[in-house]
């Protein structure tokens, strides 16, 4: 279920470097299930500067509001703005068109920290 | 899930269909199978079935039985004819909202009263006290919550379910009233009642034809709903729920529910419902509309220029609507329609409109 091109955090974001010092982040597949319609995603704005494992914005379901954690440091390049209208593409497709930040991270090794697809599996599978 | 709570007739039902499973009111309860806005479209655009066997099934009887209620409840209970349905409150001595509930009159001496699942410990407590303290001499209380199981078939599609699948048809029940009835076979009572703003109704059968019921109802197009729909649907009606807009320290008053109570007789809170009326409250419960979608949630607080004036009650994105909506509580002179508020959610403000309640009423079909 969680494809081993990105690491993943205990927050259940993902982070998918791009190249050496751009990423890709969003929430994973088990969080939008825990969350449920999503109705809406309150993302940081262009530029601003994002720490690892710090609030960076909030998800919004119909019954529920849960935080963002930030996967990474660095800056933001890029927001899916796609989500503003459509909020359900993260339920519809979290790891790719649900995808929420672009990433200038600053420093590689906090990547190191967070659980292979694998680690993540196990860690989900104890949850429930 | 290690809990103690209680499970509906249902439970391996909604486990078998996938239901997410929470804690409601001291029972294990589905909150959504699908989705929950896919399970409020289906009640605003076709018909969907909720399992609120949680809720409890008390019958009152006895040649005092109707003085009894009378005593307990603020409408009017003598007026009630046989085969009709009316919404009422159950207030303490000081005029707060031990419970909400719908009573149906089954006979001249005979009713079925429906408390909240959670308040129906107490409910059933409140009443002994009084049947002990007042009427032992002719009415008797029996809760068979446990015996049967309640189900909501809810949509514009629902009466025409109903009519092709019972011996008489239940399209011809008025609103409010109710009838004995059989559904493929199944002995059932039904109420033309609800609690999402659509017609519907509401079913009683013993608890052993529960699944069987249930079965036929989806075979038939019936979406199952969760609790989750179940709020947001009477949220968008603009209907109180018990424990957010009303609980043992507001009134009927303070809730703008003055049409569900009389004031032409004595009961249990009935000098305080009384004085308000004649004097006014000093806050008031109100609809709010905000745009876009991050919503107002209970507790949040609702501000005037930067000054508390209130407390939302209950929020969320309304999907009938593409808005957020809320209701809470504020300050008497802020309660007027149309007046612009703000409420801070989560350290962000944002503005927000009293707007009169319901959100939404049904199309008239």
């Amino acid at each position: 279920m969680s494809p081993d091109d990105r690491k993943y955090s205990k927050e259940h974001e993902w982070i998918k470097m791009e190249d050496a010092t751009q990423a890709l982040a969003g929430i994973t597949v088990y969080a939008q299930d825990q969350l449920g319609d999503i109705v809406y995603v309150d993302l940081p704005k262009l530029g601003a500067t994002i720490k690892f494992m710090e609030k960076m914005g909030e998800v919004e379901s119909v019954k529920a509001v849960s935080d963002l954690y930030s996967p990474i440091t660095g800056e933001i390049t890029e927001v899916n703005d796609r989500l503003l209208d459509h909020p359900e593409l993260v339920n519809e497709d979290p790891l790719g068109e649900g995808w929420m930040v672009r990433v200038t991270i600053s420093d590689a090794t906090e990547l190191d920290q967070l659980m292979t697809a694998e680690e993540y599996e196990s860690f989900i599978n104890g949850l429930s | 899930m290690t809990t103690s709570n209680l499970k509906t007739p249902l439970y391996d039902t909604h486990l078998a269909l996938g239901a997410r499973i929470v804690p409601f009111g001291g029972w294990d309860m589905p909150v959504q199978y699908s989705g929950i806005l896919g399970e409020v479209g289906a009640v605003r655009t076709s018909t969907g079935l909720f399992d609120v066997s949680h809720m409890g099934r008390l019958y009152i009887s006895g040649p005092l039985a109707t003085e009894f209620l009378d005593w307990l409840l603020t409408g009017s209970v003598e007026s009630l004819r046989v085969g009709r349905a009316r919404y009422s409150m159950i207030c303490n001595e000081k005029g707060g909202v031990i419970d909400d509930t719908i009573f149906y009159r089954l006979a001249e001496d005979r009713y079925l009263l429906i408390p909240n699942a959670g308040n129906r410990v107490t409910v059933v407590a409140w009443f002994q006290r009084w049947v002990d303290e007042k009427f032992s001499t002719g009415c008797e209380m029996e809760d068979r919550t446990d015996a049967t199981a309640l189900l909501a078939l809810q949509g514009p599609g629902a009466a025409e379910t109903m009519d092709r699948l019972c011996s008489e048809p239940p399209s011809s029940v008025r609103p409010f009233a109710w009838q004995e009835n059989h559904l493929q076979g199944i002995p059932v009572m039904l109420g033309r009642t609800g609690y999402t703003g659509e017609d519907g109704f509401e079913i009683v059968a013993d608890a052993d034809q529960a699944v069987s019921l249930w079965q036929t109802l989806t075979e038939n197009g019936a979406t199952p709903c969760g609790l989750g729909a179940r709020d947001v649907l009477r949220l968008e009606a603009g209907l109180p729920l018990h424990g957010h807009e009303i609980d043992e320290n507001t009134t009927p008053i303070e809730a703008g529910l003055e049409k569900f109570v009389r004031f032409d007789k004595e009961y249990v809170g009935s000098d305080v419902l009384s004085s308000q009326h004649e004097k006014g409250v000093a806050c008031k419960l109100v609809g709010l509309k905000t745009p876009g979608r991050s919503a107002p949630r209970a507790e949040y607080a609702i501000l005037h220029l930067g000054e508390t004036v209130g407390q939302v009650t209950s929020g969320s994105y309304s999907p009938t609507l593409d808005t957020s909506i809320a209701m809470g509580y504020v300050d008497a002179n802020r309660a007027e329609a149309g007046n612009m508020l703000e409420v801070d959610i989560r350290g962000r403000t944002a503005p927000v409109e009293v707007t009169p309640l319901p959100f939404y009423t049904r199309p008239r079909r």
